[in-house]
């Protein structure tokens, strides 16, 4: 046992005694029972839970390199208290982030016109996936009228299934996204923001604006590590006979994965690779 | 065109695909397309006119046409012809009750699975409670080799997991680490990458296979890109033990996936001359109902049969596994813990039927009503029912594809449970390595850092 171990053991030693000194189990008064608040601060601190390990440098230093949950130790065959409810806390958080809006706020910062699905309530929206793949006819409409057409790139920014991904990334990765375009002389369409939205939709838009290339920055689904993850679909000249490996995607766009501002100017490499090469996806990586 | 008079009401079916998607247990999928039961005495009618219908009436009526459909082509033309036309008559509640007899050994499972198409199958599984399907999963252990031998009685086996949101090589080290210190990895080594590019996954493929080499573990690795990526890379001499895609049960769905016959039979080809594990069997599929909906490929057939398919075409190429991860989706195929717990069921059965090597991956999204408990519940239930592996995730939280699925601690778990030993190998490298002793883990296991 190293000599911090038998520290922090002493420690918990002496607190648990503390607290049983100071605990007034007897002839304590309704009122005073009432008053005292236990307050509990949860927060989440990576600690190493094997019990003496070999090296414990090196899992310390291998848990800052990965979010996975790893060097956590066990109680017999189960994970430690901590570390389940841990767990449970991440997943209660992402069930949440699933449900919330992306901010007005943002959206008029950004100065993105907002259009919408066929999906009318989110409870349509998660089980109806064809409502979410489709503007709407007032959308349709709006795009058809006030959109420029015939540019090479349409921009789309989803909400998807993280709200709080396109809260925390867009700011950075559309701006870094348009700089790297124009710097290549690639022209872009008005971005746009679609509330409710799949990753079909973008087939429908650029059906309406006629790029040759349509990108959509959507929030994924949310893990336990990071509920802001956003991830780029790509297409060249979607059609009818367009299938879902002609797509190509870049996933975990965050700052813990592919920091946005990063991905921006990867992604427009990538564009100017899929129009030289008039392809997207599968085709594109034989191509290659 | 069916009819059934129950209580007074009488039901119509138009063909056996509607009889079949009627029938099926309550999936939001089959509500999404618009095929499912309408109410639960329809459900029933259905049911009662399955049990009536014939696995020739079934045979002659395949539910997408032959001509039109590569699966179809395929569960076609690998049929036993011989074993199909002594069965020809039996109705599917007879196929049933033969099924779960005691007079009818693992052999005659064997034996009539050679004869069965798809839609028979999942023709039975329709007819089958929660016990029923575990049962009869009990009596059917296929197996196969790669490096390791996978579904041998009292054995079983997982799939460490190891994926990094970045692919960083130290990261996925540190997991596979992690997960070989519980014991976790004697299926294969499967790293998810992020990055698809034959560069970054021949990478990750020769890290994986050094890191076998070194520490000389009985194991298979695979990277899980996409099919041709992978084929690219071993043509380019990346060390490649098994091969992965995943599957679907129609045509369409697979066309989305961007795989075919001919994609498979090149794989299949290339791992045999090219690839670095013994085999036979070096391929690994991964399937799960809902794809098809969710594509918008399904042509009106119910997710499950079409899961059942999608097994029919699998075992052509004789995969080393087939892992089944129905919950990957979301609530709209599979809404609930409840919907998940019975497909993971049905598979089971339906890919054991199939004479397939089944792994069961009971994950759930964050998106659906589903919790650890669901999955829990889940993964003992088809580990009771001979499940030959699950995945093997860091505490249980994949922090690539951002969904849940069975932890190092649950594969440990279901193992001591049910007093069940790691592949023969393997177990014999873990008591090597002091990880375990007599079937269970050491004081020495769950850490990372013993690997130096």
């Amino acid at each position: 046992m190293d000599i911090q171990t038998i520290v922090n053991q002493v420690m918990e030693e002496l607190q648990k005694e503390g607290q049983i000194r100071n605990s007034p189990i007897v002839k304590e008064s309704a009122e005073t029972k009432e008053s005292k608040v236990r307050n509990i601060n949860y927060e989440k601190i990576n600690q190493v839970g094997v019990e003496q390990p070999a090296n414990r440098e090196e899992i310390e230093k291998v848990q800052s390199i990965t979010p996975a949950r790893i060097g956590i130790g066990h109680t017999g065959t189960r994970m430690k208290t901590k570390n389940y409810l841990e767990f449970r806390i991440d997943h209660a958080a992402a069930q949440d982030a699933v449900f919330k809006d992306v901010s007005d706020d943002l959206l008029k910062e950004l100065k993105l016109p907002v259009l919408f699905s066929k999906s009318e309530t989110m409870d349509q929206y998660l089980m109806d996936l064809d409502s979410g793949r489709q503007l709407n006819e007032t959308s349709r409409k709006w795009a058809a009228e006030n959109l420029p057409k015939n540019k090479q790139v349409q921009i789309i920014v989803s909400d998807g299934l993280s709200s709080t991904g396109v809260e925390a990334n867009i700011k950075d990765l559309l701006p870094a996204l348009v700089q790297g375009l124009t710097s290549k002389n690639i022209t872009i369409g008005d971005p746009v923001f679609i509330k409710r939205s799949r990753v079909w939709i973008q087939d429908d838009l650029a059906s309406i604006v006629n790029c040759d290339c349509v990108i959509s920055l959507i929030g994924e689904r949310p893990g336990l590590a990071t509920a802001k993850s956003i991830s780029a679909y790509l297409i060249y000249q979607p059609n009818e006979d367009t299938v879902e490996a002609d797509r190509t995607v870049i996933s975990n766009i965050h700052e813990g994965g592919v920091p946005p501002v990063e991905a921006g100017a990867h992604l427009a490499d990538l564009i100017e690779v899929i129009l030289k090469h008039k392809a997207s996806g599968v085709k594109l990586a034989q191509l290659k | 065109m069916f009819t059934c008079t129950l209580k007074n009401e009488t039901y119509q079916f138009h063909s056996i695909a509607d009889v079949l998607a009627k029938a099926s247990e309550e999936k939001s999928g089959d509500k999404m397309a618009g095929i499912a039961a309408r109410s639960s005495l329809e459900r029933m009618a259905a049911k009662v006119v399955l049990s009536e219908i014939t696995l020739k009436e079934i045979y002659e009526n395949p539910v997408i046409a032959y001509e039109t459909d590569e699966v179809t082509r395929i569960i076609y033309d690998d049929l036993n012809l011989f074993i199909y036309k002594d069965i020809a008559n039996w109705s599917v509640g007879e196929l049933r009750n033969y099924i779960l007899s005691h007079g009818t050994s693992t052999s005659d499972l064997f034996r009539i699975s050679r004869g069965l198409t798809s839609e028979m199958i999942s023709a039975a599984a329709k007819l089958m409670s929660s016990i029923d399907l575990v049962m009869a999963s009990q009596k059917i252990r296929p197996t196969a080799h790669c490096n390791t031998t996978i579904g041998e009685p009292g054995r079983l086996a997982f799939r460490c997991q190891p994926n990094h949101p970045i692919d960083n090589p130290e990261g996925i080290l540190a997991s596979m680490k992690e997960g070989l210190s519980y014991g976790s990895g004697d299926a294969v080594i499967g790293v998810n990458p992020n990055n698809d590019s034959v560069e970054s996954v021949s990478r990750i493929l020769h890290m994986t296979h050094d890191f076998i080499q070194k520490w000389d573990i009985p194991t298979q690795n695979c990277v899980l890109a996409h099919v041709t990526t992978q084929i690219q890379a071993l043509k380019k001499g990346a060390p490649i033990a098994l091969m992965f895609q995943s599957l679907a049960g129609t045509q369409a769905a697979n066309d989305d996936f961007g795989v075919s016959k001919e994609i498979i039979d090149e794989a299949f080809q290339l791992m045999a001359t090219q690839g670095t594990s013994t085999g036979p069997n070096q391929l690994y599929f991964e399937t799960g109902q809902g794809s098809e909906v969710s594509l918008d490929a399904h042509l009106g057939i119910d997710m499950q049969t079409l899961e059942a398919r999608t097994y029919g075409y699998a075992r052509h190429w004789k995969p080393f596994m087939v892992n089944n991860v129905s919950g990957f989706i979301g609530p709209e195929t599979i809404y609930d813990g409840k919907q998940v717990i019975r497909a993971d069921l049905e598979d089971l059965f339906m890919g054991k039927m199939h004479g397939l090597p089944m792994g069961i991956a009971p994950t759930y999204t964050n998106h659906m009503q589903a919790d650890q408990n669901d999955q829990e519940i889940a993964g003992m239930l088809t580990a009771l029912a001979g499940a030959n592996f699950y995945m093997g995730v860091p505490g249980g939280d994949d922090v690539m594809l951002s969904y849940q699925d069975t932890s190092y601690h649950d594969d440990a778990s279901l193992r001591e449970m049910l007093g069940l030993r790691p592949l023969r190998e393997f177990e014999i490298w873990l008591v090597n390595m002091g990880i375990m002793e007599n079937g269970k883990l050491t004081e020495r296991a769950g850490d990372l850092s013993i690997f130096k």
